[in-house]
């Protein structure tokens, strides 16, 4: 028991790895989910394990095959990627229950067993990008995430999912090979691709200062907004998230935009620091004014949407919006939102795309159109809609409170007083669009359709229940959460040089 | 004269750069989808090239240990893009077998016509 525990960090990504290669084999769509809720559940053990340790007796560096780092590739768990663990694997956890019947419902019966092989692989990849120490390994989970999330999509019922799931392999493509040119550049300046011996080498001002180090910070920032969907590089988003099977559009809302941003700090707080990320270019300035665009335009176009999947996309990349700000701000206040936002945010989004998925499998339909009068007949599936929209609000009790209160006092702490009232004034555009479904859910006369759906059955309700329960204890005690990530970001920015 | 020098020097920088852009031009300028995946293998292809190019040392021996050599090659360069090919030919396949399934659905794989037979439903 003593040895297995020195190799958790390696078990954190060959299990999911191996049930991937394992359920590649099975024949049915049901031992296929079995197998991935075993390793799903086990995921997020492991995690805790390795958070608790973090805590303990700080950071945590594993040496893969004995291979001493800066040689050997290192995974490094510190709070931050810890955090991203648990909540990664958390998600994972959550949803697998409720993916049964969906995924039953939404694909057909020899194709099951392939999307939970993709399920899987995608999670070792997510898993994998969180744990490693190692830039040109970050790049080969990406890839790992990346292929398995375009299987996901494509496998959607709809015709369209084929077009998203190629527009979203072009662009992620594009964006992965820009991370590759920046981590190329890296290694040929520091001759290293360990995260910590860069950072250590790229302290030097004399190496900090040359131009190749500045193109590298420039080429990794654009790829990974590209995969984080940051506001005008986010086409692929609602697509993607519109057509894909339900199951895979709450897994991946809540995990894949998360580990990306995961990686966007890694790079501007860890490797380059923040006297390259912040001073030698205007990375802090580009990333406000994208922010807020993203919190306004993405939250104007969702108010507008009609189908709810689609409307829900929107709101996500307004909320990615929130987390950049955070980020851009650079202090820990504003760090520590971005964090726990990170969090916040996983839960209560793929608690409303579960609702989503309750919805296909009652209604077959998620305009907003046809759930007239639905808020009667699924009173439980709403109940959570609206725990979730609030939270979307940031409604004080809720989640999302916690992470923007972080925010605004960091803007403000920052000097950038009118950033406060623009974070209102977005949450007040989310008021419309959560409005918009309450009123079409609970005042309007049920259609013939609706008048004959009811809440679905207690495996996917209770998934939705427990997260949207979560969703108000985040909000009410934020020990767990905001005092972690208040800890991860005193850690990042204390760091900085 | 100075100008050729160093183009004579880094032209396989110039040769990686014009690789790249003009990879990234087609994934973007092509409205078909199997020349918007050419475009894009170039664009992977450009980087291997960027990785090797500093990897060969001149005069520099292939990296095993003899006490004749004493200017060895950089192995690890090798080493990543043998896996940043495998990613390449992965994602090419995975690409071509989505535009096979659209081809299917739709019956073209010209992205205009495909948006404008989206919008007509």
């Amino acid at each position: 028991m003593k040895s297995l525990e020195a190799h958790l960090p390696a078990l954190q990504v060959v299990v999911p790895l191996l049930g991937a290669i394992l359920s590649a084999f099975l024949r049915r769509g049901r031992s296929a989910w079995a197998l991935a809720l075993v390793v799903s559940w086990i995921m997020p053990v492991i995690a805790v394990m390795l958070t608790l340790k973090v805590l303990a007796n700080g950071p945590i560096s594993y040496h893969l095959g004995g291979w001493a780092p800066p040689f050997g590739i290192e995974y490094r768990i510190d709070l931050l990627s810890a955090f991203v663990l648990v909540l990664v694997s958390g998600v994972g956890a959550a949803i697998m229950p409720f993916a049964r019947v969906s995924v039953a419902h939404e694909i057909e019966g020899d194709k099951q067993v392939w999307y939970y092989t993709m399920y899987l692989l995608c999670l070792t990849g997510l898993l994998g990008i969180t744990i490693t120490g190692d830039a040109f390994n970050i790049f080969v989970f990406l890839e790992v995430s990346a292929l398995s999330t375009y299987v996901l999509i494509a496998l959607g019922k709809d015709r369209r999912a084929l077009l998203a799931a190629y527009q979203y392999l072009i662009v992620g493509t594009i964006g992965a090979t820009f991370y590759v040119i920046g981590v190329g550049l890296i290694y040929l300046v520091t001759g290293s691709l360990n995260i910590v011996d860069i950072a250590a080498r790229l302290s030097d001002p004399a190496i900090y200062q040359a131009r190749p180090v500045l193109a590298a910070l420039a080429f990794i920032t654009v790829g990974i907004s590209l995969k984080l969907a940051l506001f005008p590089l986010h086409v692929w988003l609602p697509g993607a998230y519109t057509h894909a099977p339900s199951m895979a559009t709450a897994f991946l809302a809540g995990t894949a935009t998360k580990v990306a941003i995961y990686v966007m700090i890694r790079y501007f707080f860890s490797v380059f620091g923040v006297a390259i990320s912040f001073k030698t270019l205007p990375i802090s300035e580009v990333l406000v004014v994208l922010s807020v665009a993203a919190m306004f335009i993405a939250s104007l176009i969702a108010v507008f949407e009609k189908n709810l999947n689609r409307m829900l996309a929107y709101s996500s990349l307004g909320q990615v919006g929130y987390i950049t700000l955070g980020i851009a701000l650079a202090n820990v206040d504003g760090l520590t939102g971005a964090i726990v936002h990170l969090l916040n945010h996983a839960v209560m989004k793929t608690a409303l795309f579960m609702v989503m998925g309750a919805l296909v499998y009652r209604l077959a339909a998620t305009d907003i159109s046809s759930i007239g009068g639905i808020g009667r007949r699924m009173p439980l599936t709403m109940l959570v809609f609206v725990i979730g929209g609030m939270a979307l609000i940031g409604v004080p009790g809720t989640a999302g409170f916690v992470s923007k209160w972080y925010l605004a006092v960091g803007a403000y702490e920052r000097g950038w007083w009118p950033l406060v009232f623009l974070i209102l004034a977005s949450s007040l555009i989310a008021v419309v669009y959560v409005g918009r479904v309450v009123e079409a859910a609970w005042f309007r006369e049920p259609s013939e359709a609706v008048a004959k759906a009811q809440d679905p059955p207690l495996s996917m309700l209770v998934p939705m229940l427990v997260l949207a329960i979560a969703t108000i204890y985040l909000g009410i005690d934020t020990e767990a959460s905001a005092g972690l990530a208040r800890k991860a970001a005193e850690a990042l920015i204390g760091g900085m040089k | 004269m100075q100008h050729v020098k160093v183009f004579a020097e880094h032209y396989n920088y110039v040769i990686t750069i014009f690789l790249m852009v003009a990879g990234l031009y087609v994934v973007i300028a092509r409205g078909n989808m199997i020349k918007k995946l050419i475009g894009l293998g170039l664009f992977q292809t450009s980087v291997y090239l960027l990785y090797l190019t500093p990897a060969k040392i001149i005069g520099g021996s292939a990296p095993i240990i003899d006490p004749a050599v004493k200017v060895y090659s950089n192995p690890l360069p090798h080493v990543l893009i043998l896996t940043a090919i495998v990613v390449g030919v992965a994602t090419l396949a995975l690409g071509l077998a989505l535009v096979v399934r659209i081809e299917e659905s739709y019956g073209t794989i010209e992205e205009d016509e495909i948006f404008g037979k989206e919008n007509d439903e």
